[in-house]
């Protein structure tokens, strides 16, 4: 399975093992882990709530636009949902082309997408009580960099 | 026409419910917003500003001013923080 989308952890090193066992053709394999971290106040649990369906659509639409727009040999994308303590892993992307900068590229351009264009909205809980994480606009405009002729938008 | 609708993160939150099921004639998701708008205030409060909600339509991303003709579930929620 190239999406999942689950409530359970995962080992982003085995993973990322099992990801590299099963490409051949590629050069270049570039993971990034996304991770929870702390906020002022002391953040005792981030909730990631989504929405079932649209969320699996969009993420295999996200992945398959990366794989054909830098000729990827392999994309995963793991996220996971439910609430997460700080220091859990969120998501990983790992991507697998001939050479590094697709690789790179690719992997960016999922992380920019899956961002402002899956149906996740996290909600912090901390000492100071409940709040819904903001979208940056600055994450709007990640977007931007990618927008072409083949624009997953 | 009978449409399922969807509430997500503070949408939810401030209408009480996560889905419910409506019959309406609204043309397009922004008639169907002030319908929706003008039963209960908690309703026009989750609705008060539609720049900071986005709207999809079958699971796909959309826009308010488009139509609703042959479409079965809206879901509401604001701008998505994933990553």
């Amino acid at each position: 399975m190239s999406v999942r989308v689950q409530a359970e952890a995962f080992d982003p090193g085995a993973e990322l093992n099992a990801f590299s066992a099963g490409v051949s053709a590629s050069g270049a394999i570039v993971s990034f882990s996304g991770v929870v971290r702390d906020v002022e106040g002391g953040l005792s649990v981030m909730e990631i709530e989504h929405y079932p369906g649209m969320t699996e659509k969009a993420l295999e639409q996200i992945r398959a636009e990366a794989m054909a727009r830098w000729d990827l040999e392999a994309a995963l994308v793991i996220h996971r949902h439910g609430p997460l303590r700080p220091g859990e892993v969120i998501m990983m992307v790992v991507t697998a082309a001939r050479h590094r900068v697709a690789a790179f590229e690719a992997a960016e351009f999922l992380m920019d997408y899956l961002k402002s264009r899956a149906p996740f909205w996290k909600k912090e809980v901390s000492g100071s009580g409940k709040s819904w994480v903001a979208a940056k606009d600055a994450d709007e405009e990640a977007l931007a960099r990618w927008a072409g002729p083949t624009d997953a938008a | 026409m009978t449409l399922d609708l969807l509430y997500f993160a503070w949408v939810r939150e401030r209408i009480g419910e996560a889905r419910e099921r409506v019959e309406t004639e609204a043309a397009t998701v922004a008639d169907l917003v002030a319908e929706l708008a003008a039963r209960e205030p908690r309703y026009a409060l989750a609705f008060s500003d539609l720049t900071a909600l986005r709207v999809a339509l079958d699971q796909e991303l959309s826009e308010f001013h488009a139509p609703l003709s042959g479409v079965r579930e809206v879901a509401f929620f604001p701008p998505m923080t994933g990553g």
